[in-house]
């Protein structure tokens, strides 16, 4: 997906049954789509940083949206149940969404857990790539996400706009 | 001369970073880092006859130098490991690889 393009529209369910409509986002300050899973390492280990971009930006009217689109008859630690169970287990803020057709995720272009996408207000995608520089350095603090959100809440263009996304290929259905 | 090998998977791109680790603490051991043999987990049916838990998998003579748990499930993933501090990593701690490594080549 090149940044600048219009992100793809979709509603999917989070783990408590709560429908989200991306398009009922349009005209607030920005929102983040992380495609992401439960059994992935890259994941598991950036995981802590993006849920801080979260919190540290709530204030501000910007949503972190995690979607899980892994076939879960495969990956059995991608299912439904194992979504939900992580999220009451951890204690999510953020809604974690099954893309349970991988449409979403194909609309996208997403590539890997985690493949991050930080839109506007008008829905353009800004920013595309990893969370930061690093999977195993916890001190970048999901640097290059920050910093996008930074300009799209600025007015000014995201730099970088894209990055290569690290981490486990998305688990396509047969 | 004992086996060792690293067993890996497509799917996961941790497998570089896997392989100089396991080189350089074979050749902390004055072994030559060529002796490592590197084996690709290319499907589910390989996997079940490898009995492989997630990629990467490092083995010295056949057994697992970081041994799963009975319920990990064998199968065509990333394997999850913990480094010495308790964060998650998609490779194994390199100073813990030294050091299981150190001990299989020693017992």
């Amino acid at each position: 997906m090149t940044t600048g393009t219009a992100a793809p529209t979709f509603q999917l369910t989070d783990t408590t049954g709560r429908e989200h409509e991306l398009a009922a986002r349009a005209g607030s300050p920005a929102t983040v789509i992380v495609f992401t899973c439960n059994h992935c390492p890259y994941a598991l280990a950036w995981h802590g940083r993006i849920a801080a971009v979260a919190d540290d930006y709530a204030g501000r009217d910007v949503e972190v949206w995690c979607v899980s689109s892994n076939d879960a008859a495969r990956f059995p630690a991608d299912s439904p149940e194992a979504m939900r169970e992580r999220v009451e287990a951890e204690g999510w803020r953020m809604p974690y969404l099954y893309d349970e057709t991988q449409d979403v995720a194909r609309a996208y272009g997403a590539r890997t857990t985690p493949h991050v996408f930080v839109l506007d207000g008008e829905l353009l995608v800004r920013y595309e790539g990893a969370p930061d520089a690093d999977h195993d350095d916890p001190s970048l603090d999901a640097a290059w996400m920050r910093s996008a959100l930074d300009a799209v809440l600025g007015g000014s263009q995201p730099d970088p706009a894209e990055t290569e996304p690290v981490g486990c290929s998305i688990k396509w259905r047969p | 001369m004992p086996t060792i090998e690293l067993l890996w998977w497509e799917g996961c791109p941790s497998t570089p970073r896997a392989l100089d680790d396991l080189r350089a603490a074979v050749a902390e051991h004055g072994l030559d880092p060529g002796v490592v043999v590197v084996r690709e987990v290319a499907t589910d049916d390989d996997a079940a006859r490898e009995a492989f838990v997630g990629s990467p998998t490092v083995r010295v003579d056949g057994e697992d130098l970081f041994p799963p748990g009975d319920d990990e499930p064998v199968g065509l993933t990333c394997r999850i490991y913990l480094l010495a501090d308790g964060r998650i990593s998609p490779t194994p701690d390199p100073a813990l690889l030294r050091e299981e490594l150190s001990r299989r080549l020693t017992a």
